[in-house]
């Protein structure tokens, strides 16, 4: 019981603190906006490990925080080895085909008028269904590897992206589009002089939509079939054996590879896009 | 007449109509408009929104296509003209490129056309200088005011040198110092550059200062009311505009402006 | 109609139709092989008449070389890809022609899993806009909180899923409510991230204007902001219905659970009965497709109501 009124005790201390820090003077400063995050963390891990301890909540329910951390670190390999074949082998390589296939696809839709009026309603339709559905289909037909892993990350992505690369294209102003037609420019010169890198917002857009739903295809296919390897697979098995630790350390490395993939996406986008409102900030 | 259909002219208009297709019915931009622009003039188009001074600059650019009457660019159909590219053209806003500096906007028609990489510097240099922004081909256009990113998009439109440079309201959005310093730069330009300049304008000192002809238009259906051979010389300071010369031909233009309003 | 509107509407049906007609075109050399195998069991004549041969050819080689068995390869039981009628068959024979009760209707699944997603929705929404008024209105909420919410739509947060049914499960909670919890947290953090920036929208000249008439906070709140938040909301919940739906589905997935759209998508990649899970895919798509399309016609009325949609 002392440490779960600890556990109080520690909250009040860290929302204290943040509250101290957001009237204070460097209220806006980069250092108070990432620290405050920080001590919210800290705090909510700190407390759920003397919550699980104070009412031995027994690990088949929750697991505390540092029995995860145990288990990550001793389980290493093993999780290396799940996030080589579901985040590298099934999430990336899907994300690669299908973000490209939209990206010619988007090409085509823009230049023929009618393919737009068709496609897009249809296309703005399927991106707002439940696409993993389809994976037990895909998994029958390409097997258990990642390789239909990869189908199923090729089938979600590629809605978003055709819509939100096709709705940049269209991006550039009439007036932009006059200019270039008073230098009599062809077609492609205006598509990659213009455009293209006005679409370029629109089209990271798509991208960064897209790594979210390339991990989530990746993963929850894996739970229609896999090898005895991956991170939905781990998942599936050690939920049903109860070994809950293994659980949340898969979920710990989903959480960095999705964050990590968000990041280096976002992080491309700022170098090319740094010409946007958005990104002068 | 006959003699300014003589080989010095630029721009060539013989009852030229345009009528827009929309869904409240046909709109009748222009009717029966005939002018004819000679090299080296400044010409510029004045009127109410809607008479259609915009859309015959945009004709004359091959932007739009008329529906009646003949329409000649040095000589040739417009569009022949556009793919000679024998002029630069100025819009209402600058519209530079956010993510290419100054110096690669002004590439861009460049790049478009093929010039060689030490033609494009050669020529970014020298543009730069006519429109006095020496020492901001470096930098974005959204680091740059207003006033700089509409004469570098001016140094935009001179950089493959055609003979006719379009303007369309090109310093509307300015505010009126910004503006004036303008007209004179621009004034310097035309004398050095001995180009032919269409301009749009709902500016009546403006279109007096820079012009030496001024074209009054009127609305509904869009037409030529007036047009004016200006008097004053070519030399003209700011303060001209102080002058009795002046201050005529700006009356004469508001009473063409006038005449052509109470016909609705 | 006007005439765009026409051109409009008939190049969804042509692409729509390409969609359906390529459909057909690929069932044929999908299940080809399994169609020779029944007719070679059957005792009749195919060519080549040995599976093992068959085996390494290509499927278009065998279409050509069998071209009788081409309508066979629609009609098949357990096809590997069953043709756009077989689908729509058991659609309306698992819709129409089943007592809504009847374990194998389709509309008694697609209740189920209504029911957690809607029940889910509704729990995730209202937090998610609560959490969003706070995060507004507190400097710390928003310091402390805000980027947690916007890191977890970079996460597969879905994962969470399968131990939730379980651990449920082991404490004795079973049915709807675990379902309901995995839609509500998929469809919160997406409502959050929407309602914040909507309720940010206003710009300086309209809160100035407020501090003029000096409004409190409150009315600036019931005034400004939440009618300001309108269409960020509506954006954001077609987002999280969609996304509650999809939690509903997988959360049907890891206790082998017997009823529901996930249910019969399993059971189905279970037997190899390939023309229900292509009809659960379809119920699932109809579903989502009503769902969103009822919050664009809530939008719509809302907007208008409030006069801010043409």
């Amino acid at each position: 019981m002392i440490l779960v009124l600890f556990a109080v005790f520690l909250w009040l201390f860290g929302w204290w603190l943040n509250s101290r820090l957001a009237s204070g003077p460097q209220a806006d400063s980069r250092a108070v906006r990432f620290l405050a995050p920080m001590i919210f963390g800290l705090t909510i891990i700190a407390m759920w490990e003397l919550v699980v301890r104070g009412l031995d909540v027994p690990l088949v329910i929750l697991p505390a925080p540092s029995v995860i951390a145990v288990r990550f670190a001793d389980s290493l390999p093993i999780l290396w080895a799940d996030f080589v074949q579901t985040i590298i082998k099934g999430a990336l390589s899907g994300y690669l085909i299908g973000c490209s296939a939209a990206f010619l696809m988007a090409i085509a839709v823009d230049r023929w008028d009618f393919l737009r009026l068709g496609l897009l309603p249809v296309g703005n339709f399927v991106a707002a269904l439940p696409i993993v559905g389809t994976a037990p289909i895909l998994v029958m037909w390409f097997g258990f590897d990642w390789h239909s892993k990869a189908a199923v990350v090729v089938v979600m992505v590629f809605f978003p992206m055709l819509v939100n690369t096709v709705a940049g294209l269209r991006e550039a102003t009439a007036m932009q589009r006059d200019l270039m037609e008073t230098y009599a420019a062809t077609y492609w010169q205006s598509f990659l002089k213009l455009r293209l890198p006005a679409a370029m917002p629109f089209i990271f857009n798509g991208l960064k939509i897209s790594t979210t739903l390339a991990l989530i295809g990746a993963i929850v296919a894996e739970f229609f079939g896999s090898p005895t390897l991956g991170m939905g697979f781990r998942i599936s098995t050690s939920v049903g054996q109860l070994s809950l630790d293994m659980v949340w350390a898969e979920i710990v490395v989903a959480a960095l590879a999705g964050t990590a993939f968000y990041g280096l996406v976002a992080m491309i986008e700022k170098a090319v896009t740094f010409w946007h409102p958005s990104q002068r900030g | 007449m006959s003699e300014a259909a003589s080989n010095q002219a630029v721009v060539q208009a013989q009852g030229l109509d345009l009528t827009f297709q929309t869904n409240d019915g046909p709109i009748h931009a222009l009717k029966d408009v005939n002018l004819t622009v000679d090299k080296g003039e400044f010409v510029s188009f004045i009127g109410p929104s809607g008479c259609g001074k915009t859309t015959f600059l945009r004709c004359i650019a091959a932007l739009e296509t008329p529906t009646g009457g003949t329409l000649t660019v040095n000589g040739m159909t417009p569009d022949e003209a556009r793919r000679n590219r024998a002029y630069g053209y100025v819009f209402q806003a600058a519209g530079l490129y956010p993510w290419r500096t100054i110096a690669k906007n002004i590439k861009l028609p460049l790049e478009i056309m093929g010039y060689s990489a030490a033609e494009q510097d050669e020529r970014v240099k020298n543009v730069l200088e006519l429109v006095d922004l020496e020492g901001f081909g470096g930098k974005f256009p959204w680091q740059l005011s207003g006033g700089m990113q509409q004469r570098a998009s001016i140094a935009r439109a001179l950089a493959f040198d055609a003979d006719i440079l379009l303007m369309d309201e090109p310093f509307g959005a300015l505010d009126e110092i910004v503006r004036d310093h303008l007209n004179e730069q621009l004034l310097a330009l035309w004398a050095r550059t001995e180009k032919t300049i269409g301009f749009v304008t709902h500016s009546i000192p403006e279109a007096v200062y820079l012009s030496t002809k001024i074209v009054v238009m009127s609305p509904r259906p869009g037409r030529i009311t007036d047009v004016i051979d200006s008097p004053l010389p070519k030399e003209r300071p700011l303060d001209i505009r102080d002058t009795p010369e002046f201050i005529e031909v700006a009356h004469r233009v508001r009473e063409g402006l006038r005449a052509g309003h109470t016909d609705d | 109609m006007t005439s765009a509107g026409i051109r409009a509407v008939w190049a969804v049906l042509t692409v729509v139709g390409v969609i359906i007609l390529f459909w057909y075109a690929a069932s044929v050399p999908m299940n080809i092989k399994g169609v020779l195998t029944e007719f070679e069991r059957a005792g009749e004549q195919v060519d080549p008449p040995k599976a093992v041969d068959r085996r390494d050819m290509s499927e278009f080689e065998l279409v050509f070389d069998n071209p009788y068995a081409i309508d066979e390869t629609w009609d098949q039981d357990r096809p590997r890809l069953p043709a756009p009628h077989q689908v729509a068959e058991e659609l309306w024979e698992t819709t129409v022609e089943k007592k809504i009760t009847s374990k194998r209707s389709l509309i008694y699944h697609a209740w189920v899993t209504l029911s957690a997603t809607m029940l889910g929705f509704a729990i995730g929404t209202g937090l998610g806009i609560l959490l969003a008024v706070g995060i507004v209105h507190s400097r710390v909420m928003d310091l402390s909180v805000m980027p947690w919410a916007i890191v977890s739509q970079t996460i597969p947060i879905i994962a969470l899923a399968p131990m939730i049914i379980v651990v449920l499960y082991s404490i004795g909670i079973q049915g709807i409510i675990p379902k309901a919890i995995i839609s509500a947290y998929l469809s919160f953090f997406p409502v959050v991230v929407g309602m914040v920036k909507g309720l940010r929208s206003p710009d300086a000249m309209q809160l100035d204007l407020l501090r003029t008439y000096n409004a409190s906070r409150s009315q600036g709140f019931w005034k400004l902001r939440l009618p300001a938040s309108m269409p960020y909301l509506f954006t954001s919940l077609k987002i999280g219905i969609a996304a509650s739906l999809v939690g509903a589905i997988v959360g049907e997935l890891p206790t082998g659970a017997v009823a529901g759209l996930g249910a019969r998508l399993l059971a189905g990649s279970y037997y190899g009965q390939t023309v229900q899970i292509w009809s659960a895919l379809f119920a699932a798509a109809i579903l989502a497709a009503c769902l969103v399309g009822l919050l664009g016609v809530l939008e719509r009325l809302v907007l208008k109501r409030m006069g801010m949609s043409q």
